[in-house]
Formats: structure tokens, sequence, C-alpha cells
């Protein structure tokens, strides 16, 4: 890392802070300027589940001191922003006592494994269409058919999902229609399990590959236009090379490249697109938990998913930041 | 998409006894880039769906969004439902679970779903529009200021702030979800500004109209604005899209105007009724098609207008 200069370093440094703590104090403010009241409605909740409530004030005054809402405002917001940045979500309102931080350890690997999976699988087809769309050597059927499967890249992938899953969960019946993996699996680290969790997450993982392949194609597509004309490209043809050889080590390795920063971007529109994706599917990931969340009012869940997700697109986009020169030795820091 | 055939005789050997016809046709198509095929495609099917708002409204009884307005679960006309009805005239494209006609959801969610879009994205791009050049060409601490604010907001996903504002707040109007939505699409347009206002501003005509006393005012309007055109149309279109789909995406949450019908609502009450597993494809499937059909179509015109500015890419 010796080659990041300190300016260029404490700008993304700054530009992550800032997007952190600008992303905690507006899931903060929001409910606040509502005027809705979280002590109230917990004890509501009580109400709804047990008839009456005895001592109804003294419950409220003790759930606003257990929330802290008897503190001053600013307090509140300093003790909010450090409990948060120790990933100190509070209980979850719904499934009390459960602290909000356990559900989303639960959860957080399934969204990252899915998102992985898909945004891997996406960005090799993607560039590699992308490519094939420009080389010259492609054959016909491939030139048409490319452009034909990129209409789909518009469509949000919940609306893919809802398409496949109808196709080969009900109809077809070829995968299963929801759930992370078979009921008659135990979570373990045994073949089977592994098998029925790639089963499984397969229609969710299809759903959104096949609506995002199209944007990097769509991207390869326009730097291999531009990699096509360079001088190096003709002297290969002329040497003689293979022409799959040109392809791969001529002209896609240098193309890629902007690609990866595309990729960070790429994340956090991902990760929200998922969060749909897994609530249609049953998958259990930070979707559903957002999804129950917000069926059942629990808003330290909702908080605590939206600041995690939000957490993970800057960090990825900040790390992205600093791989990428080392990547591509012509960008330099800070011009 | 027609065009896709001309890219063969191209990837062939040069023929030089002549030009071919798909040749002849491309050089034709440079006397007017703005009869781009895939801008005209793209544009049909936008307006196809404005059409069907619009017409809708006088040959449809759009009073049928309401519950019971049919039989429930009829299928569309000349398909046997599960207990063996077949759907009628009356129905064209059959009834959810609680007889709302869906052919009249269509006629007036379809049309919300693009006002949503439009609305949002024409905010996002005024301030766009106007940070950008502020920027680009004030330069300094100005552009600091922007710069990272850009940064900053263009990593943070609309859905989710979105989700935690709906939670706190219940219903909320078309006209308030496009606003909150503009909050999140003004980042890509005021960047694309900035780096191309920052290219302009040094070139010979901006240099000229400044040295003959033009005010900062004109210059940045009237000599520079211009000539952006083409990237804010793309710009606008590509923001179209993130809005429609952020709001769809807030729609099949459940949260978004939970009075007025949506395409989004739709699809969230008939996966919440399992509509898939009682098989009522219609439900939930002529909305989702639509809504493909209307993410297609601005696919398409974003495509055309790629075209349309940089004459590279015309060659596929």
């Amino acid at each position: 890392m010796g080659r990041i200069p300190a300016g260029y370093l404490a700008n993304r440094i700054t530009t992550l802070v800032l997007t952190v703590v600008i992303a905690a104090t507006l899931i903060w403010i929001i409910p606040r300027l509502s005027g809705l009241d979280p002590a109230s409605a917990a004890l509501g909740r009580m109400a709804s589940g047990g008839g009456s409530v005895e001592n109804a004030d003294q419950i409220l005054a003790q759930l606003r001191e257990s929330f802290g809402l008897d503190q001053p405002l600013s307090m509140q917001y300093l003790l909010y922003v450090w409990n948060t940045l120790t990933f100190d979500f509070g209980l979850s309102t719904a499934s009390f006592p459960t602290p909000v931080a356990a559900m989303i350890g639960n959860a957080l690997p399934w969204t990252i494994g899915l998102m992985l999976i898909s945004l891997v699988i996406t960005f090799l087809i993607g560039n590699l269409l992308g490519a094939l769309m420009v080389w010259e050597h492609t054959p016909r059927i491939w030139k048409v058919a490319i452009p034909a499967a990129m209409v789909f890249t518009s469509v949000p992938p919940i609306l893919s999902g809802l398409l496949l899953m109808y196709i080969f969960s009900t109809q077809l019946r070829w995968f299963p229609l929801s759930g992370p993996y078979g009921l008659n699996v135990e979570p373990s680290w045994t073949f089977d399990f592994a098998a029925s969790v790639l089963y499984h997450g397969f229609l969710p993982a299809l759903s959104i590959v096949v609506v995002t392949f199209g944007f990097w194609a769509l991207g390869m597509r326009g730097l291999m236009i531009g990699v096509q004309g360079e001088d190096y490209t003709t002297l290969a043809k002329a040497k003689g090379l293979r022409p799959r050889y040109i392809l791969y080590r001529y002209m896609i390795r240098n193309a890629i490249l902007p690609q990866i920063t595309a990729f960070a971007l790429k994340i956090g529109m991902l990760v929200a697109g998922q969060v749909l994706v897994e609530r249609i599917f049953a998958y259990p990931g930070m979707g559903k938990l957002l999804y129950d969340a917000i069926l059942t009012q629990d808003y330290p869940v909702i908080q605590g998913v939206s600041f995690v997700i939000i957490l993970m697109t800057a960090v990825s986009v900040f790390l992205v930041d600093l791989v990428y020169p080392l990547v591509d030795p012509r960008i330099r820091h800070g011009a | 998409m027609e065009d896709r055939n001309a890219a063969a005789p191209e990837t062939a050997a040069p023929d030089m006894t002549g030009l071919s016809r798909a040749q002849l046709r491309r050089m034709k198509r440079f006397e007017n880039p703005w009869l781009n095929p895939k801008l005209l495609w793209g544009l049909g099917l936008l307006l196809g769906i404005v059409a069907l708002g619009i017409l809708g409204r006088i040959f449809w009884d759009t009073e049928m969004v309401f519950t019971g307005s049919g039989l429930p679960r009829q299928a569309p006309v000349g398909i046997e439902n599960l207990r063996g009805q077949v759907g009628s005239w009356a129905h064209p494209l059959g009834t959810d679970v609680t007889g709302k006609d869906i052919l009249a959801l269509l006629i007036v969610g379809a049309p919300n779903s693009l006002y949503v879009g439009v609305l949002a994205s024409l905010i996002g791009m005024s301030i766009g529009i106007f940070l950008g050049f502020s920027a680009g060409f004030i330069g300094g601490r100005t552009d600091d200021v922007i710069r990272v604010g850009s940064d900053v907001m263009i990593t943070i996903p609309p859905l989710l702030i979105l989700v935690v504002f709906q939670a706190a707040y219940g219903d909320i109007s078309l006209t308030i979800m496009a606003i909150l939505i503009a909050c999140f699409v003004w980042q890509s347009p005021t960047r694309l500004i900035r780096a191309q206002v920052l290219s302009m501003r040094e070139s010979g005509y901006v240099q000229m109209a400044r040295l003959s006393g033009a005010s900062t005012w004109h210059i940045m309007f009237r000599e520079m604005l211009p000539n952006l055109v083409p990237y804010l149309f793309g710009s606008f279109i590509a923001n179209v899209t993130t809005s429609i789909v952020t709001a769809v995406g807030l729609e099949v949450l459940g949260l978004g105007p939970q009075r007025i019908p949506t395409l989004g609502r739709v699809i969230y009450d008939a996966i919440n009724s399992g509509a898939l597993i009682q098989n009522l494809w219609w439900w939930w499937g002529i909305p989702t098609l639509l809504l493909a059909v209307m993410f297609i179509g601005l696919l398409l015109v974003n495509l055309g207008l790629d075209e349309v500015s940089n004459p590279r890419l015309r060659r596929l």
C-alpha cells in the first residue's frame, strides 16, 4: 500500500466516514421527526397482546428510561451514534428481547453469500458477452442473441424473480419454491447441506444475474470498441496471433479495468434489489429481516438492517477505490 | 432493433465491389441521428403505456379498481380458472381475490408509476444541473462541498432510507414519494455535468464569451447548457428508471401510497395472498409484464440517446 499517497487516502477515508455518519443520522432523525413514540408503541403492542395493561403510566416511564428517551436530544443522538458504530442496535421490539445485532448476525451470511455469488457470476458473464458483442470473430447467432437478451437489463430483479419462480418452481417444479435449504437437512458442514443450499439459492441468484449482466455487457461493449481501434490490437493481428488469444490477452485485459470501479458502485444497487428478491423467495437474509420488521413495525430492526447494508456498500466502495490503482498502474491517485 | 442485421456485413471481409444495402442504409441513418430505431421503439412502448392510461379512462370504468367490482378470481377472457369458470368480457384481464378488475388496476396504476418516475427525475435533474454547474464553474470550496456531498450520497441506496421514512410515517401520496425519491437521484447528473463543465470551461467558445463580457449566468445556461442536451436526456431517462425501480420496490414491500392503486401494490397484494401457489398468474403476471415493458421502453430510449450523442456506438 506504499504507493497510495496520504492525501488521496485521507480524502477516501473522509468520504467513507461522512457516508456512514450521514446515513446513521438520517436513520435517526427520520423517525424522530414523525413524532412517533417508541415507548407508547411498545406499550401498545403489550396491550394488544395481553388485553389491558395495569399501571400503564409506570410502565411507560420505565420504557422511556430503558429506551433512553428521558435524556436530552443531543445526548440521545451521541449515544445513538456511539451504539450504532459499535453495532449495538438495541433490542427488537417485535421479538423482544432478542438483540437486533444477533438477528442481523444470523441474516448477514445468507445475504453476503447470495450477493457475492450472483455478483461474480454476472460480472464474468456480462463482461464476456459484452466483449463478444464487439469481437469480429463472434458467431453471427451470438451477435443477434446477446442484444436480444439485454432487454432484461432494465427490469428490476423482483420481476424476474417472480417470473422465474412461476416457471421453474410452481409450473415445472424443478426448483424449490422458497427457503434457504431443504427441510430434511440439518445446517452443518456436510455435502448434503451444501448441495441443498446451492439448489435453493439457484433461482434467487439467477433472477439477479438475468437482469444485471446487461449492465456489464453494455459497459464492456463501449470499452471494447475503444480497444479495438488501438494500435497494439492491430499489431497483434498483423503478427498473426490466434484471434482467441488476442481477445483474451490483448483486448479484454485492457478493456475490463474501468469495469472494476463500476463493480463497487453496483454493489449498493444490487443489495437494494436483492432485499426484494429475498422477500419473494423467503430467503432468510437481510431483505427478509427488513420485510418482517416492516410488517411488525419493529423500528430497531429496520434501522439496524438499513444501517448495516449502507455500511457494507460504503466499505466496498472504499476498498475498490484503494485497490483499483494497484490493478491499473496507469491510474494515478488524486489526479 | 432491426439494425442488428446491419452488423453482420460489417464483420465480413470488406467488399470492394460496392456498398451493400446495409451499408447504404447505415449511411442514410447518419443524415438524421434522431430517427434512431431504438429510440423510436422505446418511445413507442412508453407512449403505448400513456395511451393505455388515457384511452382506458375514456373507454373503461376505472371505478372497478375497488373491492367487489366483480366475482373474485376470474381468469382473463377465454381461460378457465381452477374452479372451472371461464373468464368473460366483463373483466377481460380477470379479477383478483377481492374482485378488483385487473384491467382497471392497470389503467390507473401504470400512469401512476410513470408519474412518480418522471416527477422524481425532473426534480433530481434540476438539482443536478444547478449543483453540477456551480461545482464546475465556480470551483474552489463550493466544488469541494458539492463533490464530497455527491460522493457520499451516491453510495447510499435510496430504498433503505425510504423504507425507514415510510415505516415511520405510514401512508404518503404519490407526489411526496416522488419528492423523497428525488433526494437520491441528483448525484449522478451532478457528477456528469460537473465533469462536462470542467472540460468545456477551457474551450474556445466559452473563453470567447467570457472575453466579450458575458455574465456567468449567460455563459452557463446560454452557451454551455445547449451542448449538454444529449447527456442530460440520457441521464434523465436513467434517473426515471432508477426512480420507478425504487418506487416499485417500496410498493412491493407494502409501503408507498396505501389508497391509490399502483402496479407495485398489486404485486404486493398478489404475493401476500399466495397468488403464485393458487395459480392466479394473471393477477401478478400482467402487472409484472407491463412494468417490464415500461423498463424495456426506457432502456431502448436510453440506448438510442447514447447512439445519438455518441456516433461511435452507431456501428452495431
